[in-house]
């Protein structure tokens, strides 16, 4: 498994230059790689799902936190697996023809390549830090895929909802899993899924169970995270179809299912789960309503049907268990299939507006019959897939202690809503009347059909004859309850009440379907009720956050180098200041010591230099006043024993002045620019930084010197490094490394400096019309 | 002698700060030398002072026999002056350079990085261009 997640990303890291050699086709090339991965998969079915084994592959990583590289593929793996390699496969085809001639197209290939291994390793993981970090990387590359066309406002706007509610819902998982290891003492997930009653009986047991399912709610756009899941619908459809549908929003329902052993059946665990799960499959169906974009009806459905998985592995009995797996995969063939069906319609006729489209069949004959059958595995009608997948449904909430009215109320409303979205989208754009469309419907290239054709048809033989996929769902129901099990999946039942459950939600269908333009009227209350939502919430947070970022930006990085300084020393002063007070009981000041007549002079003569600079209203007297400084410098290192300090302070000084000289009349004069209360304030702050290193110097050399490391020096600069200079040595001996650093850092501030004096500026400015409105406008948008 | 360098200390620091908080570039420059300088300086003395006894082991010895001047901030100060030559020579070229192309040297004015360029030799055509504006 490592050898996948290896070579998934070699692989996307040659695509740019494998694209650029054979061009928009590649995609029938890039997915080579996923077909591989599932052939090599199918070929460890038998293995994994018939005698209900595991794979594993544990490397170590990071020894010291106990984190490992552990891969395992069981049962729920595999299933998840199967369909990431095989959707990831048709939909990486489908990227070939939808976005030919895409100036982006070689970047898609690299993300969706990028994003399909980071699916498999959530899938693989077996370590809950291995799992957040492929959980993360799976947020990136949907953040990258969602603002694929960045040169639109929506598009950046919708990726980054989306990264904040995934990566934020992120960091609580983060701190859940933590939490999760050191309770359950391993990190290992199957090792933690044996020691379930540890972690439930522990008192930190609700902090994580809420803690993780805030990351798995946000994902998997559970109610009131819900939102960002329809508005990620401006991602390229290729990319709704496969992160947005059938694989990535699934990774939250993923890890309930995976930490089901270890947290499930508490009565918290059935509460929230299914009580957030049932909510949510309320407010898909219902926002569905008024919906007139095929992909927005699309993402609304597969909100309520993440929610019909959530609510069922909150129930996290076998059949509910079995229901849900059973719904995963369901969901995934047509969902799938549906989002590239709405891609092919949409390229088609230019439109994704129901109202618009009609009697494509003759156009696009394909991906007509992709679309039905498609269709109905969405709207639950026998055989498909998908009327299984609700039976079950039904039957296990006869079963569970919901209340009936409601748990089926909900159910039979949502079924029935799903029911009429099947119908206006599998069916509505193909039959019936043409209509008005953006450009004449054009047939589509085999890129487009293939792959909603084989997903739905899969989901149509599956139905027909379950036996095929029923060893898939048992392993999976097998490793969420780890417990053997038998399933049995028939589309015939007999006269039961479930039966009796189907037609009904069919007949509710029908008639929903009969009227759905009045139903659509009604779906507008939906605009008028937006502003309590959950989405004006996020708006106004991300609103406030903006602005406060701004404020504080204003306030703290004004430009102003004056408030910079200010800032420094007056914390420094405060800072240090209360420190050396606060432990003024060991505060002494040596004596004068020693002092000789030609030092006062020096100092005396420096002092006065310092002070008159500031008043010196001539450039060239200025530069020779700071040359004193630097001059009585030398003569201080000269006195007291610093021959080496004296030498290169004098040199540099005279060449700092002679550099300054030349450059003086090229320089500003100076001009009297600050009225003199600020100066005056200045001044003031300007002592106090002045009397805290006055202060520091007293209050360190009048305590004894700590013995150090200069004795080393003084013994051994000759013994070891045949010098009697000991700052030489120091330097380009002991410290050597330290002076190449030295000298490339001159080095570079020469070349600095150089292309300062030969840069041209205005041969290089490049005046862009119009620029400066653009941005104005976007950025009052964002604001 | 602690005493006095302590107070040349204070002050040196005190006409930086000062001078850093101007609005003139030079200024701000000629108040990050005598900085650095002062730094330099603090590091100097909080090594001890010592007179007459250089870090140099004379002829015949094997070790520098105390009392002797601390080598290490020596060493330490040596690279710190020509670190800030470097600096300072930067600066001195890139004040040039702005004040040219910027026509300013008022920091107060150059806390944007949209300002337009005003004034240079090899910049006339465009400056003809925009002077109806």
């Amino acid at each position: 498994m490592l050898v996948i997640i290896l070579s998934g990303f070699i692989f996307a890291a040659l695509i740019p230059w494998l694209y650029r050699r054979f061009g928009p086709r590649s995609g029938w090339l890039f997915a080579l790689l996923p077909l591989s991965w599932l052939v090599y998969l199918a070929g460890q079915a038998p293995f994994i799902l018939g005698q209900g084994q595991v794979i594993e592959e544990r490397i170590s990583w990071m020894p010291s936190l106990g984190v490992e590289l552990a891969f395992r593929l069981d049962g729920l793996g595999m299933l998840f697996a199967l369909l990431i390699t095989g959707i990831g496969a048709l939909v990486i085809i489908y990227g070939g023809g939808y976005l030919d001639g895409h100036p982006y197209q070689g970047r898609f290939f690299v993300l969706i390549t990028l994003f399909m291994v980071a699916m498999l390793g959530v899938v693989l993981s077996d370590h809950l830090f291995l799992l957040f970090i492929f959980w993360e990387l799976t947020s990136i590359t949907s953040f990258l895929l969602i603002g694929f066309e960045h040169q639109r406002y929506g598009a950046r706007a919708a990726a980054w909802q989306a990264l904040l509610v995934t990566a934020g819902g992120g960091l609580a998982l983060l701190a859940g899993l933590v939490l999760l290891s050191q309770v359950a003492g391993s990190g290992l997930i199957s090792v933690i899924n044996q020691n379930g009653a540890v972690v439930r009986n522990s008192p930190l047991y609700p902090m994580v169970l809420l803690l993780i399912l805030i990351g798995a709610f946000t994902k998997s756009a559970q109610f009131p995270f819900h939102f960002w899941l329809p508005n990620a619908m401006a991602a390229p459809t290729p990319v709704s179809a496969y992160l947005h549908s059938a694989t990535m929003v699934k990774a939250g329902v993923f890890l309930l299912a995976r930490l089901t052993p270890v947290l499930a059946e508490t009565p918290l665990w059935q509460m929230l789960v299914s009580g957030v799960g049932f909510l949510t499959l309320l407010t898909g169906a219902l926002l569905a309503l008024g919906q007139r974009d095929l992909k927005r009806l699309l993402a609304y459905t597969t909100v309520g049907a993440l929610g019909t998985m959530t609510f069922l592995l909150g129930l996290s009995d076998a059949l509910a268990v079995k229901a849900a797996v059973l719904y995963i995969l369901a969901h995934g063939l047509y969902k799938g299939a549906l989002f590239l069906v709405a891609g092919a319609v949409d390229h088609s006729t230019g439109t994704r507006d129901i109202e618009r489209l009609g009697n494509l069949a003759s156009t696009v004959p394909q991906v007509a019959l992709a679309a039905l059958l498609a269709g109905i595995s969405m709207a639950g009608l026998p055989p498909a897939l998908g009327f299984l997948a609700k039976e079950l449904f039904f039957e296990s909430l006869m079963e569970s202690t919901w209340p009936l009215y409601l748990s089926l109320g909900g159910a039979i409303l949502a079924g029935a809503i799903n029911f009429v979205v099947a119908a206006l989208v599998a069916f509505k754009p193909f039959w019936g009347r043409a209509q008005d469309v953006p450009h004449p419907p054009h047939p589509v290239s085999v890129e487009f059909w293939l792959g909603p054709l084989i997903l739905s048809g899969l989901g149509l033989v599956v139905g027909v004859i379950p036996a095929l996929t029923i060893p898939l769902i048992q392993g999976a129901a097998q490793s969420v309850l780890q417990f053997p099990l038998k399933v049995k999946l028939a589309l015939w039942h007999g006269m039961t009440p479930v039966l009796g459950l189907s037609l009904l939600t069919m007949g509710l269908g029908g008639l929903g379907w009969a009227i759905y333009r009045s139903l659509w009227q009604g779906g507008r209350i939906w605009q008028k009720l937006a502003p309590v939502g959950p989405a004006h919430l996020y708006e106004v947070g991300l609103t406030g956050l903006r602005r406060f970022a701004a404020w504080q930006t204003r306030v703290l990085q004004n430009g102003y180098l004056r408030f910079y300084v200010m800032t420094i020393v007056l914390t420094t002063v405060l800072l240090t200041g209360f420190t050396l007070l606060s432990r003024l009981s060991w505060l002494g000041v040596g004596g004068w010591g020693s002092i000789r007549f030609y030092e006062v002079v020096v100092v005396a003569l420096m002092i006065m230099a310092a002070v008159v600079i500031p008043r010196l209203r001539s450039r060239l007297a200025t530069i020779a006043t700071m040359g004193m400084i630097g001059y009585g410098l030398v003569l201080i290192y000269l006195i007291y024993s610093a021959p080496d300090l004296a030498m290169v302070q004098f040199a540099i000084e005279t060449l700092t002045v002679i550099l300054f000289v030349l450059a003086v009349y090229r320089l500003p004069k100076f001009t009297l620019l600050t009225p003199s209360p600020t100066r005056f304030l200045d001044l003031l702050v300007a002592i106090a930084g002045g009397m805290l290193m006055t202060a520091l110097v007293l209050v360190v050399t009048a305590r004894p010197m700590v013995p150090h490391i200069s004795d080393y020096f003084a013994q051994n600069s000759l013994t070891l490094a045949n010098g009697r200079n000991v700052v030489n040595v120091i330097l380009v001996d002991f410290r050597g490394l330290d002076t190449l650093g030295e000298i490339t850092v001159l080095a570079l501030a020469g070349i600095g400096v150089y292309a300062l004096v030969r840069l041209t500026l205005g041969r290089l400015m490049v005046h862009f019309e119009g620029l400066e409105e653009e941005e104005e406008v976007e950025h009052e948008r964002a604001l | 002698m602690t005493l006095a360098l302590a107070l040349l200390i204070g002050v040196l620091f005190t006409i930086a700060l000062y001078l850093m908080m101007r609005r003139n570039l030079v200024k701000v420059l000629i108040g990050l030398i005598i900085l650095s300088n002062a730094i330099n300086l603090f590091i100097f003395t909080l090594g001890r002072l010592v007179r007459g006894r250089p870090p140099l082991i004379p002829a015949g010895e094997t070790a520098l026999q105390p009392p002797y001047a601390d080598p290490l901030p020596q060493a330490l100060i040596l690279t710190a002056i020509v670190i800030s030559f470097g600096v300072t020579a930067f600066a001195i070229a890139l004040m040039r350079q702005a004040y040219q192309v910027l026509g300013t040297s008022d920091l107060n004015e150059l806390r944007d990085t949209d300002i337009q360029p005003r004034y240079h030799p090899d910049y006339h055509h465009a400056e003809s261009e925009e002077e109806g504006h």
